[in-house]
């Protein structure tokens, strides 16, 4: 059985480990390098980038994280896809570049912009998407394949292991997306 | 239990502020501060609860312009309070589009009776409760975030303790009891039976339940973890501690790694020998001055 882990520094990260779990991974939380050696695959959650930037900092955990995602597959969604981005406006802060993405922040607006909508997927078919104080994915590089779109932006991309989404898979009753990363890290 | 898109919206943006800590700020260079320390939002108010319980008057919404300073200040969330029944406060914030109205008992009360009809509003509401009933009432009428309301500027952990005690013991309670029981419990709690339903059959609320009033170092807020909270709102705490940058890393700290008591000795070796603010002894004080004894 492929073991996730579920990066838990800050946010919605107990959604994300229900939604693993439905789809048949073992599952744990990652609060440390030494939690994160055994994993196959890692989630970054949903939740406030910055917070999560500063632990990540502090706790000596970006360089693990690097390392990590360079032989390793990662799914990011939301906060988790700005700190996986290799760039980032407003405002700039740094990220582990591991997906070839620019992004905004907070760019669809404030809370009261936040939305739930139907968005269809390639290999998917149509799925619900919700948006909480969403980031925009301004532009992807070339290896960079988009698997939806809402309206013209790309909302769910994947850069070879590692898997991106701006909205929240893990608020839907849905599993589709952590089945399709988990059997990614599965083979 | 109407879990609509809506309401289902409003929880989603609770659920990111979980594992995190929410900051009273009163200007936009302390919420400078706690974003810089790792707060996951902050609570824009014109004075900490302590300086609202010394002060005495009436406490009311925050001036327009001191939250707008906050909002542009920052790239967290900003939350700010509303009187309780003061619907045109939360109004007023609502088209300032912060992210969560507080409507708190750290404020005056506006109406003695009546709650404000969170349902009519599209911007979420976190409100306070002792008890379980109080939190299944607040979230009838349309709260998507719970928090304990512990004894607000006290710097004093036992009423959040009492409270999220409270709360963790009658969920516990619920979920042994046999259906034809409930009717009975929701009447005790005076709560709608949909909601005792949700609770006996999960064990926990449909919101998020989060930790507040009286937390004033890592340890206080690494104990409001362990005891079931899953975000801890950290008020007068920070910024009447002695060092508030440190403190509010250091809290930061202890909330995530609430699991390792390593880690909370190291975040609360980091603090030093800076003092955190100075506690009240809450059972000294007379009732009418208890702000937790405000809502209904």
């Amino acid at each position: 059985m492929a073991h996730i882990g579920v990066l838990a520094l800050q946010g919605d990260y107990e959604k994300h480990s229900r939604s693993l779990a439905r789809v048949g991974a073992q599952t744990s939380e990652v609060r440390t390098a030494a939690e994160l050696e055994p994993c196959d695959g890692l989630v970054i959650p949903g939740g406030e980038s910055t917070s999560m930037l500063k632990l990540l900092d502090r706790e000596g955990l970006f360089e693990p994280l690097r390392r990590f995602g360079a032989r390793k597959f990662i799914f990011g969604t939301c906060a988790g896809a700005i700190l996986l981005a290799t760039r980032v406006e407003n405002p700039e802060q740094p990220s582990l570049g591991l997906v070839d993405i620019a992004v905004r922040r907070n760019a669809y607006g404030r809370q009261l912009d936040s939305r739930v909508a139907s968005i269809a997927g390639v290999g998917f078919g149509s799925m619900e998407a919700v948006f909480i104080r969403a980031p925009i994915i301004l532009s992807t590089g070339p290896a960079v394949r988009v698997l939806a779109r809402y309206g013209n932006d790309p909302v769910l991309v994947e850069d070879g292991r590692h898997v991106v989404s701006t909205f929240h898979p893990e608020l839907s009753n849905d599993d589709r997306v952590h089945a399709y990363f988990l059997k990614k890290v599965t083979g | 239990m109407i879990l609509n898109e809506e309401f289902r919206l409003k929880i989603g943006l609770a659920e990111m502020l979980k594992g995190g800590v929410i900051m009273d700020v009163t200007t936009p260079d302390q919420a400078v501060i706690a974003e810089a320390a790792g707060a996951c939002a902050v609570m824009a108010l014109e004075r900490v609860p302590s300086d609202i319980r010394r002060d005495g008057g009436v406490a009311r919404m925050s001036p327009v312009s001191m939250i707008r300073g906050i909002q542009n200040s920052v790239s967290i969330p900003v939350m700010a309070k509303a009187r309780i029944g003061h619907y045109m406060e939360a109004r007023v914030l609502e088209v300032l589009e912060v992210d969560y109205i507080d409507e708190s008992e750290v404020l005056t009360p506006a109406d003695e009776e009546n709650h404000i009809d969170k349902r009519q509003f599209k911007v979420p509401f976190v409100c306070g409760a002792k008890n379980l009933g109080e939190a299944l009432r607040r979230i009838s009428e349309g709260a998507a975030m719970i928090r304990t309301k512990g004894e607000a500027g006290s710097g004093n952990i036992v009423e959040a303790v009492r409270h999220m005690r409270t709360i963790q013991r009658e969920m516990k309670q619920l979920t042994v009891l046999t259906h034809d029981e409930l009717y009975a419990e929701a009447k005790r709690h005076q709560s709608p039976i949909e909601l005792v339903e949700f609770v006996a059959a999960n064990g926990q609320l449909p919101v998020p339940n989060f930790s507040a009033g009286g937390v004033a170092t890592p340890a206080d807020a690494a104990l409001m973890m362990a005891m079931g909270a899953e975000t801890v709102f950290v008020g007068s705490g920070i910024f009447k501690s002695n060092d508030p940058a440190r403190f509010a890393k250091a809290i930061v700290k202890a909330t995530t790694y609430w699991k390792d008591p390593v880690k909370v000795m190291e975040a609360c070796d980091e603090v030093g020998v800076s003092e955190p603010m100075r506690g009240l002894d809450t059972s000294k004080l007379p009732a009418e001055e208890l702000m937790a004894n405000r809502g209904w």
